[in-house]
């Protein structure tokens, strides 16, 4: 091969490298969107049937229940408007507790409940996660209207 | 009074700043000698003034003045004098302050290090330093000042964030800071390359050492992260793909793709432009790090409270600074012609091929950390990208990455016959695979094909790298001929093999159970028995703790035990989990309480982490390669004498 010819070869296979990994990268993409609901928009009907996405909130007084001895707990996550029941199995962060905000990540069951494969409070004590305090505000707007 | 001696030293430090960010470059422009030779001392003075400034902040803590709203913020009276040091630097206004700190001290380094390069040159350089400090100090004195008091002054402060109350917490930011700031050197000598309009083969050896150091820097601050927060918050995760870690890592990604650019700069004379547009990016994420750390944008455990006056000053910055720079490149880069060409087989190549590459992981990582930003800019509805997005996708550009990393450091400048290349690699090739098909098997009883595919990667960087020089020692033939640089080059990449070798195994044998268990309660986690012994109550010195302790048996004799902690901070009244964790080099056995379920139930995390060191011990191997690479001889010569050592070293490797 001739050098011009190494060269065109050497450029050709890097343009289709990157155009494989760029398609590769954009399914990948779409496929691992996450979509943050509220639960207004939840009992609206706006949340996906079958996907995962996460919802947010803060999470009711009072409402943290669990089978004694078990893993599985179940807690109410609300917008100050309306409210969703989220259950979830496993190991709760440092951080989550009644009145604080929260993120779960999951899917809707049949019922209507919110069922979570993760929880998450990233949050500090003084410091709401910003979705959460948006869906907070929003869900307030619309009432007031 | 001593709060605003610090304040006034902030401002002096920005008035030598300014004089250091113009009056040498326009010196160099027009010819004037006592205007460029202002550059060293405005920067030694700035340097004192910034220093006497962190130090006021430091000495505020270390005193407990309340009075100082930031100290009133950040520090109690019962944190310990370590914390309240650490401290200094636990939120926004003090972070930016040790961001400032560093720069001056990096700059400093270069008014030392820098006297026997050219006088115009120096003098570009440290005056792209001085801009670039001149914008971070307005941005400090203007939204962000740490010396503000508070009227009314309390008797005891809020206390450090208890997740910041941590040794690793403690230097990880210096570090890893260090680091992000670093690469500011590069970024100016590229500024200066491209103002002077040439760019000789020495620009690329004065550029290196600096490079690599800040490359340094920057890995072992990204490592002691990731290792604190594996062990502190991430509940055994290692790695989360948050937005803030993505902002370290892609500076990391582009600075790495530099090292190896400028290599091919400074050998053969060739990606002039793509080096200098290389170091400009890399302090460009730099800067958008920072955006993305201190404007709040992002949701993280590393954001501070959001302001929206401190984003746009941000952007402005970066719009000053890095806009500013690719302008210069859009107008001068052109003037920088490469001579002379390369065969498909050759050096040259392989390092094409890795700056394609990580520029592909760099994309995929800078898309999914920002799309999110965008999309909820244009209304579009809040996401967030799942780390499975990284997972699957930084796979596909590092695959090949690491797989052509073997040969491509056989591989020699110019061209060489690919029959050559190919015996060359032949054994270390045949044993890793042989090794990393038949090791899984061996030790855990089953592989995936994606796993084979990992551990046969890993093997085959570190059994490529080190074949020459272990073969080279073993007949006594000259193990010393190879540089200083070549063995930092070596263990780098040494390191890089380890931590594929971590990642893959301690992801694909990784055992992770949550369970409910009461005191007496025993069960058996990956060949070992573990036995819930009891709890009890801990005080700390500001924290109150329930206990576990745990035995961990194998084959009924006792290895260890594990006392993992739930604390809670007094002040903050915040819980914190402390994991035990069982750490060997082959192997981690961890365990986190969680939750008290009631009857005496508590919830746990248990887990068993094969290999998961490697991920960092990998990390330091690559670092340490970093330290031998840049403190090499060769940079700290004269120009006279380098022609003649990189001539000699190039000899040394065709031969």
């Amino acid at each position: 091969m001739t050098p011009r010819r190494q060269r065109m070869l050497l450029i050709g296979l890097v343009v289709a490298g990157v155009t494989l990994s760029a398609g590769l990268a954009l399914r990948a993409f779409q496929e691992n969107l996450r979509y943050f609901f509220s639960p207004s928009q939840v009992v609206a009907g706006e949340a996906p049937d079958a996907r995962l996405f996460r919802l947010g909130g803060m999470v009711v007084e009072d409402s943290v229940s669990r089978e004694s001895g078990s893993l599985t707990m179940s807690f109410v996550v609300t917008d100050y408007v309306h409210s969703v029941p989220v259950s979830y199995t496993g190991v709760l962060p440092d951080l989550f507790g009644e009145g604080q905000g929260v993120v779960a990540h999951g899917r809707l069951a049949a019922d209507g409940s919110f069922v979570a494969e993760e929880v998450l409070a990233k949050h500090d004590e003084n410091y709401m996660s910003p979705e959460v305090a948006d869906a907070i505000a929003r869900a307030q707007e619309s009432t007031a209207e | 009074m001593i709060p605003e001696l610090g304040q006034f030293a902030l401002v002096l430090a920005l008035c030598l700043a300014l004089v250091q960010a113009t009056l040498p470059i326009a010196g160099a422009a027009t010819g004037r000698h006592d205007w460029m030779a202002l550059a060293r001392p405005a920067a030694v003075g700035q340097f004192v003034f910034v220093v006497l400034a962190f130090v006021v902040l430091a000495n505020a803590f270390l005193s407990d003045d309340f009075s100082v709203l930031y100290v009133a913020y950040n520090s109690n009276s019962n944190l310990p004098a370590f914390y309240k040091f650490a401290a200094v630097w636990g939120g926004h206004e003090g972070s930016l302050l040790l961001w400032v700190t560093i720069l001056a001290t990096w700059t400093m380094i270069v008014t030392v290090g820098s006297r026997s390069l050219p006088e115009k040159f120096s003098a570009r350089v440290l005056g792209v330093l001085g801009i670039v400090s001149f914008s971070l100090l307005l941005f400090t004195l203007l939204t962000s000042n740490p010396f503000d008091r508070l009227l009314t002054p309390i008797v005891d402060g809020n206390d450090l964030n208890p997740l910041l109350q941590d040794p690793a917490m403690v230097i990880h930011p210096p570090i890893l800071y260090t680091g992000y700031v670093g690469l500011s050197v590069p970024f100016a000598f590229a500024v200066a390359a491209l103002l002077s309009g040439q760019l000789s083969q020495d620009w690329a050896r004065w550029t290196r050492p600096w490079t690599v150091s800040a490359w340094m820097f920057l890995t072992v601050g990204i490592a002691l992260g990731s290792w604190w927060a594996y062990y502190e918050l991430g509940w055994g995760g290692w790695w989360f793909w948050d937005p803030v870690e993505n902002a370290s890592f892609m500076p990391w990604l582009a600075s790495t793709a530099l090292i190896h650019s400028l290599a091919v700069t400074e050998r053969r004379g060739l990606f002039k432009s793509w080096t200098i547009l290389l170091a400009i990016i890399a302090f460009s994420l730099s800067l958008l790090g920072t955006f993305l750390v201190r404007s709040g944008v992002m949701i993280s455990v590393h954001s501070f409270a959001s302001d929206p006056a401190r984003g746009v000053f941000i952007l402005m910055i970066l719009a000053l600074v890095s806009g500013g720079a690719f302008t210069l490149y859009a107008v001068r880069a052109k003037h920088m012609v490469a001579e002379g060409g390369f065969k498909l087989v050759s050096r040259e190549s392989f390092l094409l091929l890795n700056n394609m590459l990580l520029v592909v992981a760099l994309v995929v990582v800078l898309y999914g950390t920002l799309s999110p930003l965008f999309i909820d800019a244009l209304g579009l509805g809040k996401i967030s990208v799942g780390p499975p997005y990284f997972n699957s996708m930084f796979v596909v550009p590092m695959l090949p990455l690491v797989l052509l990393m073997g040969a491509g450091m056989h591989a020699t400048w110019v061209g060489m016959k690919g029959e050559t290349l190919a015996r060359k690699l032949a054994i270390p090739a045949v044993g890793a695979v042989v090794l990393g098909v038949l090791l899984p098997w061996v030790i855990f009883g089953s592989a995936g094909v994606l796993t084979v595919v990992g551990i046969v990667a890993g093997l085959w960087v570190i059994a490529a790298s080190l074949f020459d020089p272990v073969r080279r020692m073993i007949r006594r033939d000259g193990a010393r001929t190879l540089t200083r640089a070549q063995w930092g080059m070596t263990l780098a990449h040494v390191g890089i093999g380890m931590f594929v070798l971590g990642v893959t195994v301690s992801t694909s044998y990784n055992i992770e159970t949550d369970r409910a268990a009461v005191p007496g309660d025993r069960w058996e986690l990956a060949g070992y028995e573990i036995v819930f012994r009891g709890l009890r109550d801990v005080q700390g010195v500001n924290y109150a703790a329930v206990e576990g302790e745990f035995e961990l048996r194998r084959d009924g004799t006792l290895v260890t035990v594990l006392t993992p902690q739930n604390r809670v901070y007094r002040v903050q009244s915040s819980p914190m989990t402390e994991a035990g964790i069982d750490a060997r080099w082959y192997r981690d056995i961890f365990i986190a309480l969680g939750q008290p379920l009631g009857d005496g139930v508590w919830s746990l995390r248990v887990q068993f982490k094969p290999l998961i060191r490697f991920i960092w011990f990998g990390a330091l191997v690559m670092a340490f390669g970093g330290l031998l690479a840049a403190s090499d001889p060769r940079y700290r010569s004269t120009r006279a004498e380098s022609r003649v050592s990189s001539a000699a070293a190039v000899s040394v490797e065709t031969s």
